[in-house]
Protein backbone atom coordinates (compact mmCIF):
# COMPACT_ATOMS: atom_id res chain seq x y z
CA UNK A 1 0.00 0.00 0.00
CA UNK A 2 2.64 2.60 0.92
CA UNK A 3 4.54 1.48 -2.26
CA UNK A 4 1.76 2.28 -4.39
CA UNK A 5 0.92 5.57 -1.90
CA UNK A 6 4.66 6.60 -3.45
CA UNK A 7 4.24 5.50 -6.52
CA UNK A 8 1.43 7.55 -7.24
CA UNK A 9 2.81 10.34 -5.34
CA UNK A 10 6.17 10.59 -7.97
CA UNK A 11 3.30 10.58 -11.09
CA UNK A 12 1.80 13.14 -9.52
CA UNK A 13 4.90 14.94 -9.56
CA UNK A 14 5.64 14.22 -12.73
CA UNK A 15 2.32 15.50 -14.29
CA UNK A 16 2.78 18.54 -12.26
CA UNK A 17 6.17 18.99 -13.96
CA UNK A 18 5.10 18.59 -17.21
CA UNK A 19 1.95 21.18 -16.30
CA UNK A 20 4.50 23.33 -14.98
CA UNK A 21 6.49 23.28 -18.01
CA UNK A 22 3.46 24.97 -20.09
CA UNK A 23 2.61 26.94 -16.76
CA UNK A 24 1.03 29.81 -18.83
CA UNK A 25 -1.54 27.72 -20.93
CA UNK A 26 -1.98 25.38 -17.74
CA UNK A 27 -2.82 28.40 -15.62
CA UNK A 28 -5.36 29.86 -18.08
CA UNK A 29 -6.70 27.01 -18.71
CA UNK A 30 -7.40 25.92 -14.55
CA UNK A 31 -8.65 29.90 -14.32
CA UNK A 32 -11.48 29.28 -17.59
CA UNK A 33 -12.38 26.33 -15.50
CA UNK A 34 -12.83 27.84 -12.20
CA UNK A 35 -14.59 30.29 -13.78
CA UNK A 36 -17.44 28.53 -15.64
CA UNK A 37 -18.11 26.27 -12.81
CA UNK A 38 -18.38 29.37 -10.28
CA UNK A 39 -21.16 31.03 -12.97
CA UNK A 40 -23.03 27.72 -13.19
CA UNK A 41 -22.76 26.89 -9.59
CA UNK A 42 -23.75 30.46 -8.85
CA UNK A 43 -26.73 30.44 -11.46
CA UNK A 44 -27.88 27.11 -9.83
CA UNK A 45 -27.41 27.93 -5.98
CA UNK A 46 -29.08 31.58 -6.46
CA UNK A 47 -32.35 30.22 -7.91
CA UNK A 48 -32.74 27.48 -5.85
CA UNK A 49 -32.34 29.65 -2.60
CA UNK A 50 -34.44 32.26 -4.20
CA UNK A 51 -37.22 29.13 -5.13
CA UNK A 52 -37.12 27.73 -1.68
CA UNK A 53 -36.93 31.66 0.01
CA UNK A 54 -40.56 32.83 -2.26
CA UNK A 55 -41.97 29.60 -1.95
CA UNK A 56 -42.01 29.69 2.11
CA UNK A 57 -43.01 33.13 2.33
CA UNK A 58 -45.99 32.50 -0.01
CA UNK A 59 -47.06 29.97 1.30
CA UNK A 60 -48.87 33.08 3.63
CA UNK A 61 -50.24 34.66 0.54
CA UNK A 62 -54.35 34.30 0.34
CA UNK A 63 -55.92 31.35 -0.73
CA UNK A 64 -57.65 32.99 -3.19
CA UNK A 65 -57.26 36.41 -4.99
CA UNK A 66 -60.54 37.50 -6.83
CA UNK A 67 -60.02 39.96 -9.80
CA UNK A 68 -63.00 41.13 -12.10
CA UNK A 69 -61.92 41.15 -15.51
CA UNK A 70 -63.53 44.05 -18.06
CA UNK A 71 -62.29 43.66 -21.52
CA UNK A 72 -59.32 41.44 -20.34
CA UNK A 73 -58.04 43.50 -18.18
CA UNK A 74 -58.30 43.94 -14.22
CA UNK A 75 -61.12 46.33 -13.48
CA UNK A 76 -62.27 47.66 -10.24
CA UNK A 77 -64.54 45.51 -8.11
CA UNK A 78 -67.61 47.18 -7.57
CA UNK A 79 -70.32 47.47 -4.30
CA UNK A 80 -72.18 44.11 -3.97
CA UNK A 81 -69.53 41.89 -5.38
CA UNK A 82 -67.68 40.90 -1.88
CA UNK A 83 -71.00 40.17 -0.60
CA UNK A 84 -71.73 38.10 -3.61
CA UNK A 85 -68.43 35.73 -2.89
CA UNK A 86 -69.21 35.98 0.62
CA UNK A 87 -72.25 33.67 0.19
CA UNK A 88 -70.55 30.94 -1.41
CA UNK A 89 -70.07 27.99 0.73
CA UNK A 90 -66.81 27.56 1.86
CA UNK A 91 -65.71 30.75 1.75
CA UNK A 92 -64.82 31.71 5.34
CA UNK A 93 -63.59 35.14 5.00
CA UNK A 94 -63.92 38.12 2.38
CA UNK A 95 -61.31 41.09 2.86
CA UNK A 96 -61.43 43.58 0.24
CA UNK A 97 -57.64 44.85 -0.78
CA UNK A 98 -56.98 48.00 -2.10
CA UNK A 99 -54.00 48.47 -3.62
CA UNK A 100 -52.22 50.25 -7.07
CA UNK A 101 -49.03 51.39 -8.71
CA UNK A 102 -47.66 55.03 -8.39
CA UNK A 103 -45.16 56.22 -10.98
CA UNK A 104 -42.99 58.89 -9.46
CA UNK A 105 -41.21 60.68 -12.74
CA UNK A 106 -38.95 62.68 -10.65
CA UNK A 107 -37.00 59.35 -9.13
CA UNK A 108 -38.11 57.37 -12.29
CA UNK A 109 -39.60 54.34 -9.99
CA UNK A 110 -42.60 52.33 -9.72
CA UNK A 111 -43.95 51.88 -6.27
CA UNK A 112 -47.06 50.01 -4.92
CA UNK A 113 -49.17 51.81 -2.49
CA UNK A 114 -51.35 49.86 -0.68
CA UNK A 115 -54.24 49.78 2.65
CA UNK A 116 -53.49 47.29 4.93
CA UNK A 117 -56.73 45.97 5.68
CA UNK A 118 -55.55 46.01 10.00
CA UNK A 119 -53.39 48.04 11.84
CA UNK A 120 -53.69 50.85 8.77
CA UNK A 121 -51.32 53.93 9.22
CA UNK A 122 -52.87 57.27 10.96
CA UNK A 123 -54.37 59.88 8.14
CA UNK A 124 -51.49 62.01 6.49
CA UNK A 125 -49.34 59.35 7.69
CA UNK A 126 -47.04 55.99 5.63
CA UNK A 127 -45.08 53.41 6.21
CA UNK A 128 -42.35 52.81 3.49
CA UNK A 129 -40.30 49.76 2.20
CA UNK A 130 -36.52 50.02 3.11
CA UNK A 131 -35.59 49.98 -0.47
CA UNK A 132 -38.45 53.18 -1.89
CA UNK A 133 -37.01 54.74 1.59
CA UNK A 134 -33.67 54.84 0.65
CA UNK A 135 -34.21 55.99 -2.91
CA UNK A 136 -35.93 59.11 -1.56
CA UNK A 137 -33.55 59.12 0.97
CA UNK A 138 -36.99 59.25 3.58
CA UNK A 139 -36.13 58.57 7.63
CA UNK A 140 -39.13 58.59 10.38
CA UNK A 141 -40.98 61.81 10.91
CA UNK A 142 -39.54 63.05 7.38
CA UNK A 143 -42.34 64.36 5.18
CA UNK A 144 -42.60 62.66 1.72
CA UNK A 145 -44.41 64.65 -1.36
CA UNK A 146 -46.61 62.88 -4.30
CA UNK A 147 -48.17 64.45 -7.02
CA UNK A 148 -51.78 62.82 -6.51
CA UNK A 149 -54.24 61.90 -9.43
CA UNK A 150 -55.91 65.12 -9.98
CA UNK A 151 -52.26 66.44 -10.32
CA UNK A 152 -51.99 68.24 -6.56
CA UNK A 153 -49.18 67.50 -4.81
CA UNK A 154 -49.88 66.22 -1.29
CA UNK A 155 -47.30 65.29 1.41
CA UNK A 156 -47.41 62.75 3.77
CA UNK A 157 -45.65 62.08 7.16
CA UNK A 158 -43.42 58.79 7.38
CA UNK A 159 -44.45 57.63 10.73
CA UNK A 160 -42.35 54.11 10.33
CA UNK A 161 -40.48 51.54 8.10
CA UNK A 162 -41.70 48.19 7.28
CA UNK A 163 -39.15 45.33 8.18
CA UNK A 164 -35.78 45.56 6.58
CA UNK A 165 -35.80 41.63 6.90
CA UNK A 166 -39.16 41.39 4.40
CA UNK A 167 -37.15 43.27 2.12
CA UNK A 168 -38.11 40.50 -0.43
CA UNK A 169 -42.03 41.09 -0.02
CA UNK A 170 -41.68 44.82 0.70
CA UNK A 171 -38.90 46.71 -1.09
CA UNK A 172 -41.08 49.21 -3.16
CA UNK A 173 -44.59 49.57 -0.41
CA UNK A 174 -45.50 52.47 1.01
CA UNK A 175 -48.66 51.41 3.29
CA UNK A 176 -51.47 54.61 4.09
CA UNK A 177 -54.52 54.50 5.24
CA UNK A 178 -58.24 53.93 3.33
CA UNK A 179 -59.11 57.47 3.03
CA UNK A 180 -55.79 58.38 1.91
CA UNK A 181 -55.15 55.84 -1.03
CA UNK A 182 -59.10 56.59 -2.23
CA UNK A 183 -58.14 60.15 -1.90
CA UNK A 184 -54.66 59.91 -3.69
CA UNK A 185 -55.87 57.43 -6.71
CA UNK A 186 -59.94 59.51 -6.68
CA UNK A 187 -61.17 55.82 -5.84
CA UNK A 188 -64.76 56.03 -5.05
CA UNK A 189 -65.84 54.50 -2.01
CA UNK A 190 -67.02 50.87 -1.62
CA UNK A 191 -64.78 50.38 -4.94
CA UNK A 192 -62.00 48.11 -4.28
CA UNK A 193 -58.89 46.62 -5.94
CA UNK A 194 -59.26 43.24 -5.85
CA UNK A 195 -60.51 40.57 -2.66
CA UNK A 196 -58.36 38.06 -0.99
CA UNK A 197 -60.21 35.05 -0.01
CA UNK A 198 -60.03 32.97 3.36
CA UNK A 199 -61.10 29.40 3.39
CA UNK A 200 -63.13 27.16 5.57
CA UNK A 201 -61.21 23.82 4.82
CA UNK A 202 -58.22 24.75 2.79
CA UNK A 203 -58.52 22.17 0.72
CA UNK A 204 -61.76 23.66 -0.66
CA UNK A 205 -60.19 26.60 -2.69
CA UNK A 206 -60.51 24.88 -5.95
CA UNK A 207 -63.80 23.87 -5.53
CA UNK A 208 -64.74 27.63 -4.77
CA UNK A 209 -62.81 28.98 -7.62
CA UNK A 210 -65.06 26.78 -9.92
CA UNK A 211 -68.50 28.27 -8.71
CA UNK A 212 -66.69 31.47 -8.39
CA UNK A 213 -66.01 31.09 -12.13
CA UNK A 214 -69.38 29.82 -12.53
CA UNK A 215 -71.38 32.57 -10.45
CA UNK A 216 -69.66 35.48 -11.43
CA UNK A 217 -68.25 35.56 -15.02
CA UNK A 218 -66.06 37.99 -15.60
CA UNK A 219 -64.48 37.00 -11.99
CA UNK A 220 -60.54 35.68 -12.56
CA UNK A 221 -59.63 33.32 -9.21
CA UNK A 222 -55.95 33.02 -8.72
CA UNK A 223 -55.31 30.27 -6.21
CA UNK A 224 -52.46 30.29 -4.02
CA UNK A 225 -51.63 26.78 -5.11
CA UNK A 226 -51.35 27.64 -8.86
CA UNK A 227 -49.51 30.82 -7.64
CA UNK A 228 -46.84 28.60 -5.82
CA UNK A 229 -46.31 26.05 -8.51
CA UNK A 230 -46.55 29.30 -11.74
CA UNK A 231 -43.16 30.93 -9.30
CA UNK A 232 -41.29 27.25 -9.00
CA UNK A 233 -41.88 27.05 -12.45
CA UNK A 234 -40.61 30.90 -13.59
CA UNK A 235 -37.75 30.30 -11.59
CA UNK A 236 -37.10 27.13 -13.24
CA UNK A 237 -37.48 28.72 -16.79
CA UNK A 238 -35.15 31.60 -15.37
CA UNK A 239 -32.57 29.00 -14.28
CA UNK A 240 -32.94 27.24 -17.52
CA UNK A 241 -32.83 30.72 -19.52
CA UNK A 242 -29.75 31.73 -17.90
CA UNK A 243 -28.27 28.47 -18.37
CA UNK A 244 -28.97 28.39 -21.88
CA UNK A 245 -27.63 31.66 -22.55
CA UNK A 246 -24.64 30.30 -20.46
CA UNK A 247 -24.52 27.12 -22.42
CA UNK A 248 -22.48 28.83 -25.16
CA UNK A 249 -19.94 29.46 -22.95
CA UNK A 250 -19.83 25.63 -21.79
CA UNK A 251 -19.49 25.17 -25.49
CA UNK A 252 -16.62 27.53 -25.75
CA UNK A 253 -15.03 25.23 -22.58
CA UNK A 254 -15.48 22.06 -23.91
CA UNK A 255 -13.98 23.07 -27.18
CA UNK A 256 -11.01 24.90 -25.50
CA UNK A 257 -10.66 21.61 -23.02
CA UNK A 258 -10.84 19.08 -25.93
CA UNK A 259 -8.34 20.93 -27.99
CA UNK A 260 -5.82 21.31 -25.27
CA UNK A 261 -6.55 17.34 -24.24
CA UNK A 262 -7.22 15.57 -27.21
CA UNK A 263 -4.89 17.57 -29.59
CA UNK A 264 -1.29 16.46 -28.28
CA UNK A 265 1.63 18.53 -29.35
CA UNK A 266 4.39 16.64 -30.91
CA UNK A 267 6.76 17.05 -28.25
CA UNK A 268 4.19 15.57 -25.49
CA UNK A 269 3.93 13.06 -27.96
CA UNK A 270 7.33 12.43 -27.67
CA UNK A 271 7.77 12.82 -24.24
CA UNK A 272 5.25 9.31 -24.30
CA UNK A 273 6.85 7.61 -26.82
CA UNK A 274 10.52 8.32 -24.62
CA UNK A 275 8.58 7.20 -21.02
CA UNK A 276 7.08 4.05 -23.10
CA UNK A 277 11.13 2.94 -24.19
CA UNK A 278 12.85 4.02 -21.01
CA UNK A 279 10.41 1.16 -19.35
CA UNK A 280 7.29 3.01 -18.29
CA UNK A 281 3.89 0.79 -19.01
CA UNK A 282 1.35 2.00 -20.77
CA UNK A 283 -0.32 1.89 -17.51
CA UNK A 284 1.78 4.43 -15.48
CA UNK A 285 1.05 6.79 -18.54
CA UNK A 286 -2.10 6.72 -18.22
CA UNK A 287 -2.42 6.93 -14.48
CA UNK A 288 0.42 10.13 -15.01
CA UNK A 289 -2.34 11.68 -17.29
CA UNK A 290 -4.94 11.05 -15.19
CA UNK A 291 -3.57 12.69 -11.99
CA UNK A 292 -3.05 15.23 -14.13
CA UNK A 293 -6.54 16.07 -15.01
CA UNK A 294 -7.67 15.21 -11.53
CA UNK A 295 -5.84 17.69 -10.18
CA UNK A 296 -6.19 20.57 -12.89
CA UNK A 297 -10.42 19.59 -13.00
CA UNK A 298 -10.76 19.36 -9.25
CA UNK A 299 -8.61 22.56 -7.72
CA UNK A 300 -10.74 24.19 -10.51
CA UNK A 301 -14.15 22.60 -9.55
CA UNK A 302 -13.80 23.10 -5.49
CA UNK A 303 -12.52 26.90 -6.00
CA UNK A 304 -15.26 28.00 -8.38
CA UNK A 305 -18.07 26.32 -6.44
CA UNK A 306 -17.02 27.63 -2.89
CA UNK A 307 -16.44 30.68 -4.43
CA UNK A 308 -19.66 30.76 -6.08
CA UNK A 309 -21.27 29.55 -2.65
CA UNK A 310 -19.73 32.74 -0.96
CA UNK A 311 -20.80 35.01 -4.15
CA UNK A 312 -24.38 34.18 -3.52
CA UNK A 313 -25.17 33.95 -0.20
CA UNK A 314 -22.05 36.21 1.39
CA UNK A 315 -22.16 38.63 -1.33
CA UNK A 316 -25.85 38.76 -2.06
CA UNK A 317 -25.45 36.96 -5.42
CA UNK A 318 -23.88 40.97 -6.91
CA UNK A 319 -23.33 39.89 -10.24
CA UNK A 320 -27.01 38.73 -11.04
CA UNK A 321 -28.43 42.50 -9.93
CA UNK A 322 -27.95 43.99 -12.78
CA UNK A 323 -30.02 41.55 -14.68
CA UNK A 324 -32.58 40.98 -12.40
CA UNK A 325 -33.28 44.80 -11.78
CA UNK A 326 -33.94 45.81 -15.41
CA UNK A 327 -34.91 49.11 -15.78
CA UNK A 328 -36.14 49.22 -12.36
CA UNK A 329 -34.60 51.65 -10.37
CA UNK A 330 -35.91 49.74 -6.95
CA UNK A 331 -34.25 46.71 -5.92
CA UNK A 332 -34.37 44.69 -2.66
CA UNK A 333 -31.22 43.98 -0.42
CA UNK A 334 -31.98 40.37 0.97
CA UNK A 335 -30.27 37.65 2.12
CA UNK A 336 -30.85 33.86 1.03
CA UNK A 337 -31.10 30.74 3.43
CA UNK A 338 -27.42 28.71 2.08
CA UNK A 339 -28.75 25.97 0.72
CA UNK A 340 -27.60 22.79 -1.16
CA UNK A 341 -29.05 20.47 -3.44
CA UNK A 342 -26.86 16.88 -3.59
CA UNK A 343 -28.14 16.11 -6.64
CA UNK A 344 -27.91 19.52 -8.24
CA UNK A 345 -23.82 19.59 -6.74
CA UNK A 346 -23.27 15.75 -8.05
CA UNK A 347 -24.59 16.93 -11.43
CA UNK A 348 -22.44 19.51 -12.18
CA UNK A 349 -19.11 17.93 -10.80
CA UNK A 350 -20.02 14.85 -12.52
CA UNK A 351 -20.47 17.10 -16.22
CA UNK A 352 -17.70 19.67 -15.61
CA UNK A 353 -14.61 17.23 -13.99
CA UNK A 354 -15.53 13.71 -16.14
CA UNK A 355 -15.59 15.09 -19.50
CA UNK A 356 -12.37 16.81 -19.08
CA UNK A 357 -10.43 13.96 -17.05
CA UNK A 358 -11.45 12.00 -19.94
CA UNK A 359 -10.78 14.40 -22.64
CA UNK A 360 -6.98 14.22 -21.11
CA UNK A 361 -6.90 10.45 -21.39
CA UNK A 362 -8.47 9.20 -24.65
CA UNK A 363 -5.58 10.75 -27.01
CA UNK A 364 -2.95 9.39 -24.10
CA UNK A 365 -3.96 5.89 -24.19
CA UNK A 366 -4.03 6.16 -28.04
CA UNK A 367 -0.08 7.60 -28.41
CA UNK A 368 0.78 5.00 -25.01
CA UNK A 369 -0.14 1.64 -26.35
CA UNK A 370 1.63 2.67 -29.91
CA UNK A 371 4.68 1.49 -30.94
CA UNK A 372 7.44 4.01 -28.69
CA UNK A 373 9.37 4.41 -31.66
CA UNK A 374 6.64 5.19 -34.14
CA UNK A 375 5.48 7.27 -31.39
CA UNK A 376 8.78 9.33 -31.43
CA UNK A 377 9.09 9.37 -35.39
CA UNK A 378 5.51 10.73 -36.26
CA UNK B 1 19.30 27.52 7.11
CA UNK B 2 16.87 27.17 4.31
CA UNK B 3 13.65 26.19 4.15
CA UNK B 4 13.02 23.02 3.67
CA UNK B 5 11.85 21.40 -0.54
CA UNK B 6 8.96 20.65 -1.06
CA UNK B 7 7.63 18.14 -3.61
CA UNK B 8 5.03 19.56 -6.03
CA UNK B 9 2.67 16.91 -5.00
CA UNK B 10 2.97 18.14 -1.53
CA UNK B 11 2.04 21.55 -2.72
CA UNK B 12 -1.02 20.62 -4.38
CA UNK B 13 -2.12 18.43 -1.97
CA UNK B 14 -2.23 20.76 0.70
CA UNK B 15 -4.04 22.69 -1.86
CA UNK B 16 -6.64 20.07 -2.23
CA UNK B 17 -6.95 19.19 1.62
CA UNK B 18 -7.76 22.87 1.93
CA UNK B 19 -10.27 23.18 -1.13
CA UNK B 20 -11.95 20.22 0.64
CA UNK B 21 -11.94 21.97 4.21
CA UNK B 22 -13.45 25.38 2.22
CA UNK B 23 -16.16 22.51 0.86
CA UNK B 24 -16.86 20.72 4.13
CA UNK B 25 -17.41 24.29 5.98
CA UNK B 26 -19.91 25.50 2.71
CA UNK B 27 -21.66 21.95 3.56
CA UNK B 28 -21.74 22.90 7.30
CA UNK B 29 -22.93 26.13 6.72
CA UNK B 30 -26.13 25.18 4.91
CA UNK B 31 -26.71 22.77 7.08
CA UNK B 32 -26.88 25.44 10.37
CA UNK B 33 -29.63 27.50 11.69
CA UNK B 34 -28.72 31.08 9.92
CA UNK B 35 -30.81 32.09 13.03
CA UNK B 36 -31.24 36.05 11.53
CA UNK B 37 -31.90 34.78 7.84
CA UNK B 38 -34.53 32.37 8.81
CA UNK B 39 -36.18 35.54 11.14
CA UNK B 40 -36.11 37.56 7.61
CA UNK B 41 -38.27 34.40 6.38
CA UNK B 42 -40.23 34.74 9.10
CA UNK B 43 -40.70 38.53 9.22
CA UNK B 44 -41.50 38.21 5.21
CA UNK B 45 -43.72 35.24 6.23
CA UNK B 46 -45.30 37.49 8.43
CA UNK B 47 -45.91 41.03 6.35
CA UNK B 48 -47.41 38.53 3.62
CA UNK B 49 -50.11 37.14 5.86
CA UNK B 50 -50.31 40.91 7.24
CA UNK B 51 -50.75 42.65 3.91
CA UNK B 52 -52.00 39.31 2.07
CA UNK B 53 -49.16 39.97 -0.65
CA UNK B 54 -48.54 37.74 -3.64
CA UNK B 55 -45.21 38.55 -5.45
CA UNK B 56 -41.85 39.51 -4.09
CA UNK B 57 -40.18 42.70 -5.30
CA UNK B 58 -37.96 41.35 -7.41
CA UNK B 59 -38.65 43.35 -10.97
CA UNK B 60 -40.31 47.00 -10.17
CA UNK B 61 -39.63 48.34 -13.70
CA UNK B 62 -43.27 47.27 -14.82
CA UNK B 63 -45.88 46.11 -13.60
CA UNK B 64 -46.65 42.75 -14.79
CA UNK B 65 -43.14 42.42 -14.09
CA UNK B 66 -43.76 43.46 -10.34
CA UNK B 67 -47.17 41.45 -10.12
CA UNK B 68 -46.94 38.24 -12.58
CA UNK B 69 -49.51 36.23 -11.13
CA UNK B 70 -51.93 38.73 -10.94
CA UNK B 71 -51.59 39.66 -14.91
CA UNK B 72 -51.32 36.80 -17.02
CA UNK B 73 -48.70 36.13 -19.37
CA UNK B 74 -50.74 38.51 -21.95
CA UNK B 75 -50.00 41.70 -20.23
CA UNK B 76 -47.12 42.51 -21.80
CA UNK B 77 -49.14 42.67 -25.31
CA UNK B 78 -51.71 44.71 -23.94
CA UNK B 79 -50.88 47.81 -26.11
CA UNK B 80 -51.54 45.68 -29.38
CA UNK B 81 -51.47 42.32 -30.42
CA UNK B 82 -47.89 43.03 -31.84
CA UNK B 83 -46.41 45.19 -28.60
CA UNK B 84 -43.19 44.15 -27.88
CA UNK B 85 -42.09 43.19 -24.34
CA UNK B 86 -39.56 46.33 -23.82
CA UNK B 87 -38.58 45.60 -20.43
CA UNK B 88 -35.52 43.15 -19.66
CA UNK B 89 -37.40 41.31 -16.85
CA UNK B 90 -39.91 40.29 -19.36
CA UNK B 91 -37.33 38.18 -21.00
CA UNK B 92 -36.52 36.30 -17.79
CA UNK B 93 -39.96 36.44 -16.36
CA UNK B 94 -42.03 35.74 -19.41
CA UNK B 95 -43.18 31.63 -18.35
CA UNK B 96 -42.40 29.11 -21.60
CA UNK B 97 -45.27 28.09 -23.86
CA UNK B 98 -45.68 24.90 -22.10
CA UNK B 99 -46.41 26.83 -18.80
CA UNK B 100 -49.03 28.93 -20.68
CA UNK B 101 -50.26 26.01 -22.16
CA UNK B 102 -50.51 24.65 -18.37
CA UNK B 103 -51.84 27.50 -17.04
CA UNK B 104 -54.45 27.68 -19.08
CA UNK B 105 -55.12 24.17 -18.54
CA UNK B 106 -55.30 24.94 -14.75
CA UNK B 107 -57.80 27.38 -15.17
CA UNK B 108 -60.15 24.95 -17.50
CA UNK B 109 -59.85 22.21 -15.01
CA UNK B 110 -61.13 24.97 -12.28
CA UNK B 111 -64.36 25.01 -15.15
CA UNK B 112 -64.58 22.27 -15.91
CA UNK B 113 -64.40 20.18 -12.27
CA UNK B 114 -67.97 18.78 -11.63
Amino acid sequence: MTRWLAQQRYLMDYALAALGRQKGRALGLWAVYALLVFVLASVMLFTQGLRQEVTQVLEHAPEVVVQRLVGGRAALIEPGYAERLGRLRGVQRVAPRLWGYHYDSVHRANYTFMVPTADAPAPGQVLLGQALARQRGAEPGDIVAFNDYTGAVVTYTVAGMLPAASELMSADLLLMNEADFRRFFQLPEGHYTDLALSMANPAEARNVARKIAERLPDARPVLRDELLRSYASVFDWREGMVLAVLSGALLAFAILAWDKASGLSAQERREIGILKAIGWETGDVLRMKFWEGVLLSATAFLAGYVAAHLHVFYAGGALFRPVLQGWGTIYPRFELVPTVDGLQLFTLFFFTVVPFTAAVLLPCWKAAIADPDAVMRS
Amino acid sequence: MSAPHLRPSTLVLLLLALQLGALALVLWDTGREHAARRHATRASAQLTRWLGLTDPALFTEAHYTRHPSLHGPQAALFDHPLAQDHFPSGSLLTAPPALAWWRSQALDSIEEQP
